[in-house]
């Protein structure tokens, strides 16, 4: 069994393989170099995998290809992928997200950008078209941008039914379809946006990530900018989880793909201070769906420690057991092949890493 | 006929050529329009869904900047060429 680690940097996209239960790794990339690969999908349903990579050049914009041999040759189709209709006057900043759906739709692939939209692909992300109801949301005028802009960085198919699709946008906060995408409404009830003069606002939030358990889907988990939560209502109100870890600020929020409960993120200082906590390069799982919290750092580097993870590049692979990965803005890429128990490095010196996803193909 | 010098990073969407021919005079959007219709992927490299020229795509209209001579309304006259140059930027 292969399994693949694709690493989306600011220069390119590297791929990292084994063949030995995720021991050793060999490294090919740049592919799409000097263009920032800020989303990567491994979709694992279809026969053959397919990559798909959302790549943005300073210079010639953005776009979205496919591969189907794993990266040896890739695919883009003649018109642009993702694209905003004529009558919206927008044009896409980049593509934040892209996300096979659920089984019940092999060829569903769902996009987030930047500016804040949603996007389907019928045709296995080839090419996609707008969601409208959400982009004609009578809130979207109230959504405010970050400092990575505005989008749609986190799209969450249910996992059994496909009508039901959650997103997460950078300011914004989570907002939910029960209809396929036809009607949207706001989920941050208990978020707080200490930012804003009403710091409990119907929505408004900067949710960082938001990730679903895997034993029930109704329990989601969201790191907030500042405040972690969980949800046990499908995402409409929100607890807080912060309560056993160091900090309530960071980007990435992962959890498990099996264990109902297993939850990891990389706590930052603070908002005013985005380095690791303490300087120490920890990783913080929770086992009881955020009730506790424990500190991972065998492995890791134990000296003074200043790279912040972003909210993607932090993500579990689909092997037994479980592999955790998470690269770094100063280009380290860490993986761990028991839940993060330990850790070791897969690559170094790569350009800063905005996004990681493995799964065995 | 107008002569469209390609860039070599973008070569690679019209098939390794440095240079391109249109069969097209008036504005330099009308020669972009024609070039999208033959050339779609160099196109979208070169303006986005607006049809606006890409911030940090430069444009040349006979060795002038189009942004000078009215943008995607600057004048194009049978026998120019349209040089297509990235501009300094990135880190």
């Amino acid at each position: 069994m292969t399994t693949l680690l694709a690493i989306g940097t600011g220069k390119g996209l590297f791929l990292a393989t084994s063949t030995d239960g995720r021991r050793t790794w060999q490294l090919s990339g740049p592919h799409h170099p000097m263009t920032g690969v800020y989303a990567v999908a491994v979709d694992t349903r279809r026969e053959v995998p397919r990559l798909l990579a959302g790549m943005t050049s300073s210079h010639f914009g953005p776009s979205v290809a496919t591969s189907d041999d794993l990266g040896a040759s890739w695919q883009e189709p003649e018109q642009a992928p993702v694209a905003f209709p004529a009558d919206t006057g927008a044009s896409l900043g980049r593509v934040w997200q892209l996300t096979p759906a659920g089984p019940a739709e092999p060829d569903v692939v769902w996009a987030g950008t930047e500016p804040s939209a949603l996007f389907r692909s019928t045709d296995a992300g080839r090419t996609f078209e707008l969601v409208r109801a959400l982009w004609e949301h009578p809130h979207r005028e109230q959504w405010g941008a970050g400092f990575g802009g505005q989008a749609v960085h986190t799209v969450l198919p249910h996992p059994h039914d496909p009508a039901r699709i959650a997103v997460a946008m950078s300011t914004g906060g989570v907002y939910h379809s029960a209809d396929a995408g036809a009607t949207w409404a706001p989920g941050n009830t208990g978020i707080r946006a200490y930012f804003l003069p009403d710091e409990w606002p119907e929505f408004g939030q900067c949710v960082h990530k938001v990730a679903r358990d895997a034993g029930d889907p109704e329990r989601l988990y969201a790191q907030n900018h500042h405040g972690v939560y969980r949800s046990d209502d499908g995402g409409h109100t929100w607890l807080s989880i912060a309560a056993g870890l160091p900090s309530d600020f960071g980007f990435p929020m992962v959890a498990h793909p099996t264990r109902p409960g297993m939850i990891w993120s990389f706590p930052l200082a603070a908002d005013s201070r985005r380095f690791p906590v303490d300087e120490r390069c920890r990783v913080y799982r929770s086992a009881d769906a955020g009730g506790t919290w424990e500190a991972l750092s065998a492995g890791l580097p134990a000296g003074p420690y200043f790279p912040a993870v972003l909210r993607d590049a932090m993500c579990a692979d689909d092997a037994d057991p479980t592999g955790v990965y998470f690269g770094t803005r100063s280009g380290e890429v860490y993986a761990s092949r028991d839940e993060g128990d330990s850790w070791f490095l897969v690559a170094a010196h790569l350009p800063d890493v905005l996004c990681v996803r493995a799964a065995e193909v | 006929m107008v002569t469209v010098l390609v860039p070599g990073p973008l070569r690679g969407e019209v098939g390794g050529a440095a240079r391109l021919t249109v069969a097209v005079a008036g504005t330099l959007r009308d020669v972009l329009d024609e070039l999208a219709g033959e050339w779609p992927r160099l196109a979208r490299r070169l303006r986005d869904e607006r049809g606006e020229v890409r911030r940090h795509v430069n444009v040349y209209v006979d060795g002038e900047d189009c942004r000078h001579l009215g943008g995607l309304d600057a004048p194009v006259p049978p026998g120019a060429e349209v040089q297509v140059l990235p501009s300094v930027a990135g880190g």
